[in-house]
């Protein structure tokens, strides 16, 4: 059986991991339970991106203005957005936070053991690039988010939060 | 008619008051040389990304005019961008693209569609609410008071040729030490 991830308790992390804004593109594992409660939530400024190196530099603008920003995305975005993520989050030492949807991952099957080459990669790209990287499977996996964020903003380096299945 | 880059980028200063600037490219080597100060911004990572760092400060501090010095092909890089800021609709938001018509700091070749696209129409276009084309330092005298008070966003196209010479830094432009005097300036800035 697939576990099961709580939309209402990801959504009570973030907050408690102090973030207000929040940059987006739709991402079918997200969009449904986090995306749209969010875009309702006067909790949230939800700043929509056309793409997600741009959801990137605007994360990098915001904390330099100050500010805690979560980027959400699909893996395939992530991937498209390597070069700044390199640029900006990596070099920059600008601790730019995402929430990555792994789509269509098989149930109870780790990423790097899927049968699909561009979530098999995911893993060991960001390994490749010294990025801490967190995977959400269950309940039990969201009460490291606000750590791992506080720790992203006190190292300045980027943080990706996996999400491994469709949060309900 | 095009205007010297550099004397486009010395009329800015002259009128710049508190605003933050941010630069990219040939823009940012000039401006760091010609206009240097705590809130100028050049630390953006990759090509294309000059307008997204400046959208994060804009909407991170509305009480700040933000001013973005941006490219031809940086802009073609990130065209969605314009689309993204108009829908974000910073009203302190001043998006400046120098327009040479070409990659100049990768060996000048021309950008496609060098001479037949328009800037300020794919802003019209995408939303945003006023665009300027501007090919004389007259006019960008003239019309600057304006354009750094007026509601964003606002797009300015900058017709310029290459100035004089001026030495390139770019470890400079992304060095960790002025983007943390960024930050600390701008905490002061009240």
């Amino acid at each position: 059986m697939q576990p099961a991830l709580s939309a209402a308790e990801i959504i009570r992390e973030i907050k408690r991991a102090g973030i207000r804004f929040i940059v987006a593109l739709p991402d079918r594992t997200t969009s449904e339970h986090l995306l749209k409660p969010m875009l309702e939530d006067p909790d949230f400024r939800v700043v929509q991106v056309c793409k997600e190196d741009e959801g990137l530099s605007i994360c990098c603008g915001l904390y330099s203005a100050g500010h805690r920003a979560l980027l959400l995305m699909q893996h395939t975005g992530l991937l498209d957005s390597i070069n700044a993520l390199r640029g900006s989050g990596v070099e920059g030492r600008n601790p730019v936070c995402m929430m990555v949807g792994l789509l269509q991952l098989e149930p109870g099957v780790k990423p790097t053991e899927s049968k699909r080459y561009g979530l098999r990669i995911v893993e060991p790209v960001l390994d490749a690039m010294k990025v801490e990287h967190h995977l959400l499977q269950s309940d039990d996996d969201i009460e490291k988010m606000a750590p791992a964020i506080e720790k992203a903003y006190g190292t300045e380096t980027p943080l990706v939060l996996l999400i491994a299945t469709e949060p309900s | 008619m095009t205007m010297k880059r550099d004397d486009c980028l010395k009329a800015l200063a002259r009128q710049r008051t508190g605003e933050i600037v941010v630069a990219v490219y040939k823009a940012a080597q000039e401006w760091i040389q010609i206009a240097p100060h705590p809130l100028n911004y050049t630390f953006t990572g990759a090509m294309g990304q000059g307008s997204s760092h400046g959208l994060g400060l804009a909407l991170g501090r509305p009480d700040k005019r933000v001013v973005v010095l941006d490219g031809d092909g940086s802009l073609l890089m990130n065209l969605g961008t314009l689309v993204t800021i108009a829908n974000a609709a910073p009203k302190n938001f001043v998006h400046c693209v120098l327009e040479n018509g070409t990659y100049e700091t990768n060996g000048a070749v021309p950008i496609p569609g060098a001479g037949k696209i328009s800037f300020s129409a794919f802003a019209r276009a995408a939303g945003y609410p006023k665009t300027y084309a501007i090919s004389s330092l007259e006019e960008w005298e003239r019309e600057l008071g304006t354009i750094l008070h007026e509601p964003g966003p606002i797009l300015v196209d900058l017709k310029v040729e290459p100035a004089g010479k001026y030495a390139e830094d770019f470890p400079r432009l992304y060095d960790l030490k002025h983007r943390e005097a960024f930050g600390r300036a701008l905490r002061e800035s009240r």
